[in-house]
């Protein structure tokens, strides 16, 4: 005998279940991967970036490196990079501050690759670029550098 | 079904460097199409690398990482033949798992 609860939460659990399989794609909508940050990858600001990742205050440091163009014409396409050569890095964050978002990337390191990342970013306006390694200490150190963009990557 | 990756895994002395390039949209969630809706958040989420079936790498990404984006990290060891496979899971539950061998 189905009351009608059951027979709702049945068949919402088969629309997650083909949701989950693709088959619906038009309801398979920002449904985050199992343990994304979505708090950090929400932060507007540094500090409210750091609070959500449990670290403390960030401190510059000529021991990390951000690499990035100091003009990029298309703000959809910024090459900008992070690297070390400290040991002991944990994670490596690319960070662009005045995006809507302020984080852009979040790498785990592990003992077998280098904390060294390339990719390419979205930025919205000229802006500073930070590359941030958290170490296994609890240190959070971090580089900036300012990237102007004269064509912004955002709008719409 | 996403389009294939193109994995470039170099070895150089005692590192291998790995280039990555995926075909994705990466729809930040703040654009708007002509008729003024907001065209929804469609970006990838996370990224794994593995090394002969050994996750060396995972990364998790936001919406700003540029369309088809690019990837670049160095990998310590690596011989040519080993095998490199790339993983990436977007916000609608997709995914795409490539491999190619360390030249």
């Amino acid at each position: 005998m189905h009351t009608r609860r059951d027979l709702l939460s049945g068949s919402a659990k088969v629309a997650a279940m083909l949701a989950a399989a693709g088959l619906l794609p038009s309801l398979a909508q920002a449904a985050d991967a199992p343990g994304y940050a979505t708090a950090a990858f929400a932060a507007k600001t540094i500090p409210d970036l750091m609070k959500a990742l449990g670290a403390g205050a960030p401190v510059q440091s000529a021991d990390v490196t951000v690499t990035g163009p100091d003009i990029a014409e298309n703000g959809a396409v910024v090459p900008i990079g992070a690297s070390t050569a400290l040991p002991g890095v944990k994670r490596v964050l690319l960070l662009v501050e005045k995006n809507p978002a302020v984080m852009s990337a979040m790498f785990d390191v592990t003992p077998d690759i280098e904390p060294a990342f390339a990719t390419r970013v979205k930025m919205g306006q000229s802006s500073d670029v930070f590359a941030v390694a958290m170490m296994n200490d609890g240190r959070v150190l971090f580089a900036k550098k300012e990237v102007k963009v004269t064509l912004g990557g955002c709008g719409g | 079904m996403a389009d294939p990756m193109r994995i470039r895994a170099q070895a150089a002395g005692d590192k291998t460097t790995v280039r990555v390039l995926m075909a994705h949209e990466m729809e930040t969630g703040q654009r708007k199409d002509a008729a003024g809706k907001i065209i929804p958040a469609w970006y990838i989420q996370e990224v794994t690398a593995q090394l002969n079936g050994k996750t060396v790498m995972t990364a998790q990404w936001g919406p700003s990482v540029s369309k088809n984006p690019f990837l670049q990290f160095t990998v310590k060891g690596g011989k040519a033949g080993d095998k490199v496979t790339i993983s990436w899971l977007d916000n609608h539950g997709d995914k795409r798992t490539d491999e190619t061998t360390v030249s």
